[in-house]
């Protein structure tokens, strides 16, 4: 039956929690962590109702193996947590990788390191996100902006998980999270859901690990017939372990190369008055609201500048950032921490381009002033 | 009748239903051997009668689900023909929980040992007791960490010497069936290796248990516990399980006070409680009535 978009006043965490049922999320597991437990919370009053599994498991590291449980069994599951929580899962994050289980982490970033401020945002597990777990490893990060955007890359995470059989994490800080704002929440037949490839075809001489055309295997349901094995091992397409050189090259090679040759489908950014600007202004989450914000009052002072909005933040969208580079002077990062993702950035610009950036890790946004004020500073 | 008469009734029931005799050769990926187990491995004894017990219930490959961890009784997972998932050290039991959560279709069973399951993963254990979702976990008691060369595990016996006490074990171990009894499993039994028959039975009233059931398995590590501690051959080591093998410590009998030099064998716990999905869904359809449910 179709209906109407519905309009709600939804909270950040709540908005993620609906995005990610009508993605078709049907076990949760999770562990109560400030600043994310309200995604939780709202999990374990929708997922009744939709005959799917909430469940609040011992602790961090346990909701997240639950989380891939559930997933190799053929549902889609979550979890979301927040920085210590993060860490815990980092193992499991791994594993899912290696043995490609599709899954979806939301971490509402807080204070930190450690314990840190629970209640206050940051911005400082942009490179956790990319590379906190052991080894070389595939994985995507989507970082949204607004509350309506939380919901949108809620069922954008469990779709790229679904496709490429990779964890995906939807990084979004406590400022975003907590925000209060109306969404539209579409009509749900209208909304683009993908499901993962299933194993079809005869058991005998079935290969769990070989990759179709787009470097994504199918993967097998148990109870279908397939009885095949799942490892954290390093694994062959047969999925048992190996550790032969050749072997592993090709067998993670595959894995690497599945984000890296579908870089076009995977990265997404919004650019704002970025024609002709001669400064540009790179920021994500509620940092690229207050640049927006200062973007345009610079814009009004006659100041050249745009913004690069990356909504991936892994893969970065390497590609576009390079063009810009090669038409600016300097590029701009403010972010909520000591510096992480202007280090991926200087990495993709020339020399001829200075690369500065606005720095905040005391618990407190960065606000539109103080990106204006740098960027009068900078255009002088 | 008592439970325990309904329990065997069943047992025969379900024995009758197998119209073929047990051939191990039937559950294994026989493609993978020789296995990697060291000669004189009683998990390779926990297998034969997991396997056993499996084909005396008549569960089909396909419905199966082993989840196990990691050290050598993670790694035996992959030698059964069914759904196999090798996951990570201690948590095969949270795995599990998820697996059986979503798919509560299939049979879910654990394979842990003593240090993956009481060490590093004694968090999911107590919890999956108490939560009591259908889930059987066997775990396979060596008293040491095998797979990493032989070190203290939370099971070592006293004065016991590993690679990490080199002057002797002072560390009192575990009983994981008081353990596991403690924190609600409803069912929990212990048999060793020696009996093979009576541990294939336990672990067949353990997969029959609607609810989370607990089985150790008292296995031996020949090659790297026996040799450092001079406990004799392969056999010797077996035939010595009905002696004194684990630590003696008051206060931890299960159901009769713990006799000295002897574990308690057999069913030590079984408890009708509701299953935990069951109670949950059945749950939610009353409070929110099964129509306001949607697919």
């Amino acid at each position: 039956m179709s209906q109407m978009p519905q309009r709600q006043s939804l909270q950040g965490n709540q908005a993620c929690a609906l995005g990610a049922i009508a993605a078709g999320c049907r076990l949760f597991a999770g562990y109560p962590i400030t600043p994310s437990s309200e995604v939780a919370e709202r999990m374990s009053k929708e997922l009744p109702r939709v005959e799917g599994v909430f469940v609040q498991m011992e602790d961090e590291i346990a909701s997240m193996a639950a989380v891939l449980g559930s997933s190799m069994g053929g549902v889609k599951s979550m979890t979301a947590t927040s920085g210590p929580g993060f860490s815990l899962k980092q193992e499991h994050i791994g594993y899912a990788a290696l043995a490609e289980v599709p899954c979806v982490i939301i971490n509402v970033m807080r204070g930190g390191p450690s314990t840190g401020m629970p209640t206050r945002p940051a911005q400082g597990d942009v490179m956790q996100a990319r590379w906190g777990t052991h080894g070389d490893h595939p994985i995507i990060v989507v970082t949204p902006s607004s509350v309506q955007e939380i919901y949108q890359l809620t069922i954008r995470a469990f779709n790229l998980s679904e496709t490429y059989r990779v964890p995906v994490i939807v990084l979004y800080d406590e400022a975003i999270g907590h925000l209060v704002d109306t969404v539209e929440l579409p009509d749900p037949d209208s909304i683009e859901i993908q499901d993962r490839k299933w194993a079809s075809g005869p058991a005998e001489g079935y290969l769990p690990y070989a990759a179709d055309e787009d470097g994504v295997p199918p993967m097998p349901r148990p109870g279908d017939g397939y009885r095949t094995h799942t490892t954290g091992l390093t694994h062959l397409e047969t999925g048992f372990p190996t550790q032969v050189p050749a072997d592993v090259s090709r067998v993670i090679g595959r894995l690497l190369d599945k984000i890296e040759r579908n870089r076009d489908a995977i990265e997404q950014y919004e650019l704002t008055n970025c024609d002709d600007a001669e400064i540009l202004v790179v920021a994500f989450g509620i940092t690229a609201r207050s640049s927006e914000r200062a973007v345009n009052l610079a814009r009004e002072s006659g100041i050249k500048v745009g913004l690069m909005r990356p909504l991936t933040l892994w893969p970065f969208p390497e590609r576009k950032m390079k063009e810009l580079a090669g038409q600016v002077r300097h590029v701009l990062v403010p972010e909520m921490n000591a510096g992480q993702l202007i280090l991926e950035i200087e990495r993709l610009c020339p020399d001829s381009v200075t690369v500065s950036g606005i720095n905040r890790f005391d618990g407190l946004p960065i606000d539109p002033g103080e990106v204006l004020d740098k960027i009068k500073e900078i255009s002088k | 009748m008592s439970k325990l008469a309904l329990n065997l009734k069943s047992l025969q029931k379900a024995g009758e239903k197998s119209d073929h005799k047990f051939e191990i050769r039937d559950y294994l990926r026989l493609d993978l051997f020789p296995h990697f187990l060291c000669p004189g491995c009683g998990h390779g004894i926990a297998l034969r009668a997991l396997l056993w017990a499996i084909h005396d219930l008549d569960i089909e490959l396909d419905q199966l689900a082993v989840v196990s961890g990691i050290g050598c009784s993670g790694r035996l997972s992959a030698y059964i023909d069914a759904n196999t998932f090798h996951t990570t050290h201690g948590r095969p039991i949270a795995f599990a929980t998820g697996l059986k959560l979503a798919r509560p279709d299939l049979h879910v069973v654990v394979i842990t040992g003593d240090g993956d399951c009481l060490a590093i993963g004694g968090n999911h254990l107590i919890h999956a007791a108490r939560r009591n979702l259908d889930i059987t976990c066997i775990m396979l008691n060596n008293e040491v960490y095998g797979m990493t060369g032989g070190q203290v595990s939370p099971t070592t016996s006293l004065d016991r010497y590993t690679t990490t006490t080199p002057l002797g074990n002072q560390e009192p171990g575990f009983d994981a069936c008081a353990l596991a009894k403690g924190a609600g499993a409803t069912f929990v039994g212990r048999e060793v290796t020696l009996q093979t028959t009576a541990l294939k039975n336990l672990m067949q009233e353990g997969l029959s248990h609607d609810g989370f059931s607990f089985i150790e398995v008292i296995s031996d590590c020949t090659e790297i516990y026996g040799r450092k501690n001079e406990l004799g051959s392969s056999p010797e080591m077996v035939l010595s399980q009905k002696r004194s093998i684990l630590p003696k410590f008051d206060g931890t009998a299960v159901d009769k006070p713990f006799r000295a030099g002897n574990w308690d064998t057999g069913v030590l716990v079984r408890e009708d409680r509701p299953e935990y999905y069951k109670a949950y869904r059945k749950h939610c359809h009353k409070v929110l009535g099964t129509a306001a449910v949607k697919k």
